[in-house]
């Protein structure tokens, strides 16, 4: 919380944190710019980690972090970055911030940090942090991609709980591991299908299309 | 300036130490806790294999309680000044059969003390991918299951990563592992659905995970077989026969 505060007094001085332009950054990747659903981008988490809630919160929280976290260092380096090695220097920031935050996983919750087992490695890899810091970071204030990292994390993050929602509830009928249905009174089997990579295909291909036809998309 | 080579270099040194640091830090600072859990979910592991844990249960109370743990070689005979959670089963499962530290954890009668209860067993061994390990429980006559614990690293998920559900494990309750004096194990078969309950040795299978199946049967042949000795060892002292 204290960085926070600390960098809405230094953006301050020239634009507001919250200006309309900023608030775009958030709420743009929420929906319009979604970087799963219309960028397509750290799909493979996205498919590995949602057959319950409790695990794709974590990953989704952990990706925020790590992407609030890196795009804020990163843009507050970017005028002493090497454009040579800006990759390497990208890639060493988002790594150094994935294992701090695997490591206080393990520390802190053990069992969920086993089932996300690689995934929280691999965001070192998720096309959508070094995307941003790439096309974002790179070029502004501390203050704005702040605000873009936050809502590209946000909207990983949404996609994954609503995925893991009917995944969880479809899967084995439960949410967050409360059995739903059997609290309801009535037994429900459990569909095998959405507990493999099939079902989330199938569920982020639905949310795809609902945003598209919402959204009023036309191909070309 | 920022693209001289002497700018770069010096950049990624002060990076590379910079973020070492910080990862040395953390690491060092969280050791403690992660330990912790790791110990804490190796207890919780040998327990589940003899009883049922409820949710919230004081894992380590219960198993202060419950579990008296030393090392033995492969001989049966206890080895002493090792303590078994120092023994790292991964280290050992390279070493040579004969040399290997052998951890033991014996669940001891509460009004009879001489008598034992449950003997768990450490197994290791290596699945489709990776490898695989678990605790293996054995009752009072050290030749019928009381129930098995299996984790893996990298089995497939949905095929092979089945091991570590309650659904697989809850298969080998019940199974014996001699036949008349011989050590024969518990197979898991190939295919999946058929009815092993008459067969004292053999559990329905894994259906699309065949060769994790065979890491299993494996692991169990090697370590029940290594344990043997000292199986023997206890089976006068306990009173049973085989």
């Amino acid at each position: 919380m204290s960085t926070e505060v600390a960098e809405v007094k230094e953006v301050k001085k020239s634009e507001p944190l919250f200006s309309k332009k900023n608030r775009k950054l958030v709420t743009n990747p929420l929906d319009i710019d979604n970087p799963i659903t219309v960028q397509v981008l750290g799909i493979c988490s996205a498919l590995a980690v949602t057959t319950q809630m409790k695990p794709a919160f974590t990953m989704a929280v952990s990706l925020v972090v790590v992407l609030i976290a890196s795009s804020m260092v990163i843009s507050a380096l970017r005028n002493t970055i090497p454009s040579r090695i800006r990759i390497v220097v990208q890639l060493a920031v988002i790594a150094t911030f994935v294992i701090l935050v695997d490591q206080v996983l393990k520390a802190y919750v053990y069992d969920i940090s086993k089932q996300l087992s690689v995934f929280v490695g691999l965001i070192i890899t998720n096309c959508i942090v070094m995307g941003r810091l790439e096309a974002f970071s790179m070029g502004n204030k501390v203050g704005p991609s702040f605000m873009d990292g936050l809502g590209n994390g946000l909207g990983y993050g949404i996609i994954l709980m609503i995925v893991a929602f009917f995944r969880e509830l479809l899967g084995s009928g439960a949410l967050f591991g409360f059995k739903i249905f059997e609290a309801a009174g009535f037994h429900y089997p459990g569909n095998g299908l959405m507990l493999l990579p099939a079902g989330a295909c199938i569920v982020v291909g639905v949310i795809i299309w609902v945003q598209r036809s919402l959204n009023g998309y036309r191909e070309g | 300036m920022r693209q001289s080579n002497l700018y770069i270099v010096l950049y990624a040194a002060a990076l590379t130490v910079v973020c070492g640091g910080l990862l040395a830090l953390a690491s060092e600072g969280l050791k403690e806790k992660q330990q912790a859990n790791i110990e804490l979910e190796q207890k919780k592991n040998i327990l589940s294999t003899v009883m049922d844990l409820p949710k919230g249960a004081n894992i380590e109370e219960l198993y202060a309680k419950k579990v008296k743990s030393f090392v033995v070689d492969a001989q049966g005979k206890v080895i002493e000044g090792v303590q078994a959670k120092d023994v790292v089963v991964l280290a050992e499962y390279k070493k040579p059969a004969d040399q290997r530290k052998l951890p033991v954890y014996e669940f001891r009668n509460e009004s009879n003390p001489e008598k034992i209860d449950f003997v768990v067993l450490p197994v290791f061994g290596f699945g489709l991918w990776d490898n695989i390990w678990g605790f293996v429980a054995l009752q009072a006559d050290l030749n019928t299951i009381q129930g098995v614990s299996y984790q893996h690293k990298g089995e497939t998920p949905g095929l092979g990563a089945r091991i570590d559900s309650k659904e697989i494990q809850e298969r080998y309750k019940g199974k014996s592992i001699y036949d008349n004096n011989n050590l024969v194990s518990v197979v898991m078969m190939k295919g999946e659905g058929v009815d092993y309950s008459n067969d004292k040795h053999k559990v329905d299978g894994m259906s699309g995970a065949t060769l994790t199946a065979k890491g299993v049967n494996n692991m169990l042949a090697q370590y029940l077989s290594l344990y043997e000795n000292y199986l023997k060892s206890i089976k006068a002292t306990n009173d049973v026969s085989l």
